[in-house]
Order: structure tokens, then C-alpha cells, then sequence
């Protein structure tokens, strides 16, 4: 693949006692969207974590728009360009949505085009500005952890699970937010196992088995090979 | 792009009694007060017991606050706070002591100023000390609760005998400064001019430490960081160095405390700080663990009550607050307005 954004080579993760991920090898091509696809348990979000440097990679390399960022502390890669959502959506439910947003924009005040584009996209934000982000339901909750990795711009997003537990209405609207996101060139590793989502957005897949990346290629291709699907994750997506 | 699906959602009407609910931590003081009036009786003394009450409750909630902070954001069970406790009123009352011609004078301003720089000295000095205290005995404990209390511990068992080093192991007597020395009398009631400054200057630090944690960013990363530091984190925010900041800032308030605790007393030592430690954390506790407010409100309460008990049944006023921690507790297990869920 020619200059990805993003390439992991040989990571091995341990969390506690447990050897999570042993040996990933990934590529994330600049601009578009990678879904990073596996049964439960196999080690995603673990890659997700390590990525942005909540877990610390026990060997290999991990390197970011050129840049080995391996042994960087969360802050700084975050500030090279990595917006996180993490499966929780990481919401500060004490906090206002104003304040949300406000914290969002480390690296100065909340630009009011993005904001008002951001209020354009999620409606419910904008109701809600002044109101405690603990008090939104889980819909509104995941459109904030969303709006607020867009808050600043961002080379790759890495997305945890985003449309998990929510309404097609609202899965419609991530969806659409995402594939904006797309349209302005960001590169977006994904966590999906909404297989309509994960279809309709991904350009290229990895799938994940046993703590490693045992498929890559494009997404067009394992959407429409049902037994490719069976024999990656033993199960045919199709029929979720 | 598609938007999320249009809606009017309303926000839903709160009962009075919700409404009440969430308010209760503020309205307990004012039931006390009400409370300790009707006991008390006498208008006169109840005046009396209740500035002195919330004096006292002021000067331990500045010396809670930066406790509640470091508790709340580092999740660290910091006994070495009582050290910089016993250091901020040793620093401060050298200054004062070398200072004089300006605190034995008849004069306001220069009383004031007098205060001002010893609490400036002593800040600096616990803030320096924090800073250290947190790089090389807090640091390598971070996540470990048992290990803290144990070197926490250890550190202000050796600040306390470095402070009999460096000033001896005697109690330094002190006299207020000329103009905060007697009481003013209104209502029939006599209430100690040094205990009006306290009330003043707690309310300032008060009111300073919310619009910091409420208006600047800056408390919006720490109350963030109470919350989740990883994903404070993960936006880009180097969450170790307001770890050490809020270290230093605790450390220094400490040593305002201290100065503050020691003008009150009129005597100090070294085991001040660790004598208090415990009403501090009763503090920490009932007001919830990170919050400011929580540790202002439980402050006021433990001052009054301590004040009203002691004059209405001198032999329950050691079990007083103990006994309120209890009450609180089985109230809000959490204390009263937690920021940090209890783990």
C-alpha cells in the first residue's frame, strides 16, 4: 500500500496476565474507511486502545503519518492527529454539552462554522447545549462522542462500535456523519458490526482473529463472498 | 448528509420534591443554624457560636479543598497533607514573627499586608514541597491505595521531624496581629475580628475555586479529568501535568491553611497538621470525594456542629462529627455531592 496513514507491524498487547493482541500487522490507507471486522473477544478494540496509547504495546511499531509514534503518550499522538471514540463513547456526564464540545477543541476555542455545521448534522445538540450530557439518551450520547472527535480536525479517526445498541433512525444520521467525514478526505479505522454500516462505509477490511489480522482487502469483496464471511468470522453477515 | 430524525424534544417537568432533593446539601446549613438557634436560645450566643462556627468550618475548608481535589482527580489518599499543613504555619509565622514592627502596629494595612506576605511564603513553600512530595513519593504509587497510606504516612512522619529540626521541638506561641486582636460586638454578641477575616478570605478561596473550576478551561480539563482521564487524554491534553498542578495547588492551600489555623490557635507545632487531618478528611468524605462545594458544605457543618455541641454538651462534641460522618453516610453513601463515584 502506498504512504498509509497509519501501519502497525508486529504489535503484541498484553492486558493483566493476557496476551491480547499477538502480532497485528495493519495498514490504514490515507483517506477512506477500513473496518476492522472479528468475532467478539479477538482482540479490536484492544487494537483500537493500543493505537491511540491506552494500552502500551509490549513490542512492535506503530507508525502514524510517517512518525513512530510506539512509545508517545496518549496526549501527544492525540494532538498529532488521532481522534478516539472509544466503544463507551466516553461521554463527561457531569459536564454540559456545551462543555463537551468546549473540551473538544484542545487546541483552541470551538470554531462556530463547525459547531453550527456540527448542530446541523445532530439537532439534538443543539436542544441540549446547556443541558448535562448525562441526562441525553443513548442516541444523543453517541452523537456527542461523534460531534466531539469532529470537533477538531482529525488525519484518522479510530471508532469503536458507534451505531451499538441504537435505532436505525439514528444509526442512519451516524452514518451519514461518518461518510461526510469520508467526503472530506479523513481516514477512519472502524469498529462496526452493523454489516449494513460496515457495507455501506467501508472501502477496505481487516478482520481479526485470536489477537490478529488474518484478512485484509477491500470491503466490496467480503460483502459479497458469504463463504469468506463464514470462514473469517463463522458467520455470514448477510444474515445480521 | 443525512441528520438525525427531526424531533421536539421537551425536558420533563421536575417535581418540587426532585428539586428539593438535589438542593438538600445546600439547605443543611441553614437547618443547622435554625437548629442550633432553637437549642441555643439565646440570641447573643448563638451569634456568637455561629461565626465561630463558620470561621472555623472556612479554615478547614481550605485546608480540605486542595485535599478534595487531589482525593477527587489522582484518586491519591495523601496523609502528607497534614505535613504542609504544620510547614505552611511554620513558614507563615516566621514571616510573621520577623515581620514585627507591622504586626504589633496599630495599623490595618499593615497587619494585612503583614498576613498577606506570610500566606504568599508559606503558599510557595508547600506548593515547592507538593511538587516534590508528589515526584518522589506519590509518583511511584499512583493506583495503589494501601501503598499510599503507607508512604503518605512515612513522609509526614519525616516532614514533622524535619520541622522539629529546623525550628526545634517546642510549641511557638504567637499573638494575632494588633488590629485582628478582640472582638466586635453587634446584636449583644462577640465575635472575634479574627474570625470575620477568616470567614472573608474562605468565602474569597470559595468563590476563587469555583469560577476557576466552573469559567476557565482549565477547570473544565480537571473536572473532566475527575470524571475520565483517559479520554481527557485521548482529546489531547497532557492530564500529568494537571495532576502535578492540582498537587502543587493542594499543597500550597494546605499551607494557607496552616497560616490560617495557626493565627486561629495562637499556637503551633508540628503535629498540628496531623491533629486536623482527621476532621479534613470527615470533610472530604461527607462532601463527596472531588467536590468543592461538597467539602464547603461539609466544612460549614462540621464547624457548626463542633461550635453547638461543644456549648450545649461539651462531652459529646469529640464524637460530634464522627457522629454526622455516620448520619451523612447513611444518607449518601457517596457523601453529599460526589464527583467521584466510590470505587
Amino acid at each position: 500500500m502506498s504512504d498509509p496513514v497509519l501501519s502497525l507491524s508486529g504489535i503484541h498487547t498484553d492486558i493483566a496476565q493476557y496476551h491480547i493482541l499477538q502480532g497485528v500487522d495493519l495498514e490504514v490507507p490515507r483517506g477512506g474507511v477500513t473496518m476492522l471486522l472479528g468475532r467478539n473477544g479477538v482482540g479490536k478494540t484492544t487494537t483500537l486502545r493500543t493505537i491511540i496509547g491506552h494500552w502500551q504495546a509490549k513490542s512492535g511499531s506503530i507508525k502514524f503519518d510517517g512518525q513512530d509514534i510506539t512509545a508517545l503518550p496518549v496526549p501527544a499522538r492525540a494532538r498529532a492527529g488521532i481522534g478516539f471514540v472509544p466503544e463507551d463513547m466516553g461521554i463527561f456526564v457531569d459536564l454540559t454539552v456545551e462543555e463537551n464540545m468546549v473540551l473538544a477543541a484542545a487546541s483552541g476555542p470551538l470554531d462556530e462554522a463547525k459547531r453550527d455545521w456540527l448542530f446541523a448534522a445532530f439537532p439534538p445538540l443543539k436542544t441540549f447545549w446547556k443541558s448535562e450530557a448525562g441526562t441525553l439518551s443513548g442516541g444523543q450520547k453517541q452523537m456527542l462522542s461523534i460531534a466531539r472527535a469532529m470537533a477538531e480536525d482529525r488525519k484518522l479517526y479510530l471508532i469503536d462500535e458507534p451505531t451499538k445498541g441504537l435505532a436505525p433512525a439514528i444509526i442512519s444520521t451516524m452514518a451519514g456523519a461518518l461518510r461526510e467525514l469520508k467526503q472530506q478526505g479523513a481516514s477512519i479505522l472502524l469498529v462496526e458490526q452493523n454489516f449494513a454500516v460496515a457495507k455501506a462505509l467501508g472501502d477496505t477490511a481487516a478482520v481479526m482473529d485470536d489477537g490478529r489480522i488474518v484478512w485484509t482487502g477491500e470491503m466490496a469483496e467480503l460483502a459479497n463472498d458469504a463463504a469468506l464471511q463464514e470462514r473469517l468470522m463463522g458467520l455470514c453477515m448477510e444474515a445480521h | 448528509m443525512t441528520s438525525a430524525p427531526d424531533h421536539t424534544p421537551r425536558f420533563a417537568d421536575v417535581s418540587l420534591a426532585e428539586r428539593i432533593g438535589k438542593a438538600m446539601p445546600y439547605l443543611l446549613i441553614p437547618v443547622l443554624v435554625v437548629l442550633g438557634f432553637l437549642a441555643i436560645g439565646a440570641p447573643s450566643s448563638w451569634l456568637t457560636l455561629t461565626v465561630s462556627g463558620l470561621a472555623m468550618g472556612m479554615m478547614i475548608f481550605i485546608m480540605a479543598s486542595g485535599l478534595t481535589l487531589v482525593f477527587g482527580l489522582m484518586d491519591v489518599i495523601n496523609f502528607g497533607h497534614g505535613a504542609f499543613i504544620s510547614v505552611g504555619a511554620f513558614v507563615g509565622i516566621s514571616v510573621l514573627l520577623a515581620l514585627g514592627g507591622w504586626t504589633e502596629a496599630a495599623s490595618l494595612p499593615l497587619n494585612v499586608i503583614a498576613i498577606l506576605i506570610a500566606v504568599v511564603a508559606a503558599m510557595i513553600v508547600t506548593g515547592v514541597m507538593g511538587w516534590g512530595f508528589e515526584r518522589l513519593i506519590v509518583r511511584p504509587v499512583y493506583g495503589a491505595h494501601l501503598k499510599q497510606i503507607l508512604v503518605t504516612v512515612g513522609g509526614l512522619i519525616v516532614i514533622e521531624q524535619l520541622i522539629h529540626v529546623v525550628w526545634g521541638p517546642d510549641e511557638i506561641f504567637l499573638n494575632r496581629p494588633e488590629m485582628l486582636k478582640g472582638a466586635v460586638t453587634f446584636g449583644g454578641a462577640a465575635v472575634e475580628k479574627y474570625r470575620l477575616l477568616a470567614v472573608v478570605i474562605g468565602l474569597a478561596l470559595f468563590v476563587a475555586m469555583r469560577m476557576v473550576l466552573r469559567r476557565s478551561k482549565i477547570g473544565l480539563i480537571v473536572r473532566a479529568g475527575v470524571e475520565n482521564g483517559e479520554m481527557v487524554q485521548a482529546l489531547g491534553y497532557r492530564l500529568r501535568l494537571v495532576f502535578i498542578g492540582v498537587f502543587i495547588a493542594g499543597s500550597a492551600l494546605a499551607g494557607l491553611g496552616g497560616v490560617m489555623w495557626g493565627l486561629y490557635q495562637e499556637v503551633i507545632n508540628a503535629g498540628m497538621g496531623e491533629e486536623i487531618l482527621i476532621l479534613i478528611f470527615i470533610v472530604v468524605i461527607i462532601g463527596g470525594l472531588g467536590s468543592v462545594e461538597g467539602a464547603f458544605i461539609g466544612a460549614l457543618l462540621v464547624g457548626l456542629m463542633q461550635n453547638y455541641v461543644a456549648f450545649l454538651e461539651p462531652k459529646l462534641a469529640l464524637v460530634s462529627n464522627i457522629g454526622l460522618m455516620t448520619a451523612v453516610l447513611l444518607w449518601r453513601p457517596q457523601g453529599m455531592l460526589p464527583v467521584v463515584k466510590a470505587k
